[in-house]
């Protein structure tokens, strides 16, 4: 398991996905896999950073475990902001025209259709956001 | 990113290349925000974009409200990748995907 820990403010995007590029080195994966593994982590940490500690400042950990076995990537997000899930949020209405859209909801929408299994959990004042990708 | 305009007349075309993301998508909203006035045809060129995230859409969206109003919006080059971030957010049904 390997970590980074940044401040939770989207000028740490890159740090945070070079972090994980880093972390998928050495694994065959296509593209494909680490592009949406990329999106996720987009998603999941520009949402930390705008809410978590709003209006306030805080850092977030992002934790990556490899499983050679099978293969797959878990990716742990841990903050100690407001408690949050974002998995209650009602999904975004896809099926809505143009104008009546919003696009609340999206980022998430697409962590939820992209990863393998996303899940929440609130522990000892940390909101802890686990997702996992298989890399085939 | 990289974001290439030629301007024919009405016509607007917008080339984008590397990655539209939360850290790139106010260079493009910015660069609509100053170059729609009077535009009819707005035609986006995805063939060198890589990568697309909801901070992407969001501008997408946009953009195609304002052409909505004064003329049309095709997107053209799309990978697959970004394609199905279109299907999986129902954006392929707003925008015209060619």
């Amino acid at each position: 398991m390997n970590e980074i820990t940044v401040s939770a403010d989207r000028s740490h995007l890159e740090d945070v996905q070079r972090f994980i590029e880093t972390e998928l080195e050495p694994v065959n994966c296509p593209i494909k896999i680490r592009m949406q593994i990329a999106l996720a982590v987009e998603e999941i940490f520009v949402n930390i950073s705008d809410y978590a500690y709003h209006p306030g400042i805080g850092f977030v950990t992002i934790r990556s475990t490899i499983q050679k076995d099978k293969p797959a990537i878990t990716i742990q997000f841990r903050d100690q902001g407001k408690p949050y899930n974002p998995l209650k949020k009602i999904d975004a209405d896809i099926t809505l025209n143009a104008e009546d859209r919003t696009i609340g909801g999206l980022g998430i929408l697409l962590v939820k259709k992209t990863m393998d299994s996303v899940r929440y959990d609130y522990q000892d004042g940390t909101n802890i956001l686990t997702i996992e990708k298989i890399l085939k | 990113m990289e974001i290439q305009e030629l301007k024919e007349g009405s016509k607007l075309t917008i080339a984008l290349s590397g990655r539209l993301d939360t850290i790139t998508a106010p260079d493009l909203e910015n660069k609509l925000n100053s170059s729609l006035n009077a535009v009819e045809e707005l035609v986006f060129d995805f063939k060198e974009l890589g990568y697309l995230s909801s901070a992407g859409l969001r501008v997408l969206l946009s953009a195609q409200k304002r052409m909505n109003k004064q003329g049309s919006l095709v997107i053209h080059g799309v990978n697959e990748t970004i394609m199905e971030i279109f299907e999986a957010t129902g954006f392929t049904d707003i925008l015209k995907i060619e």
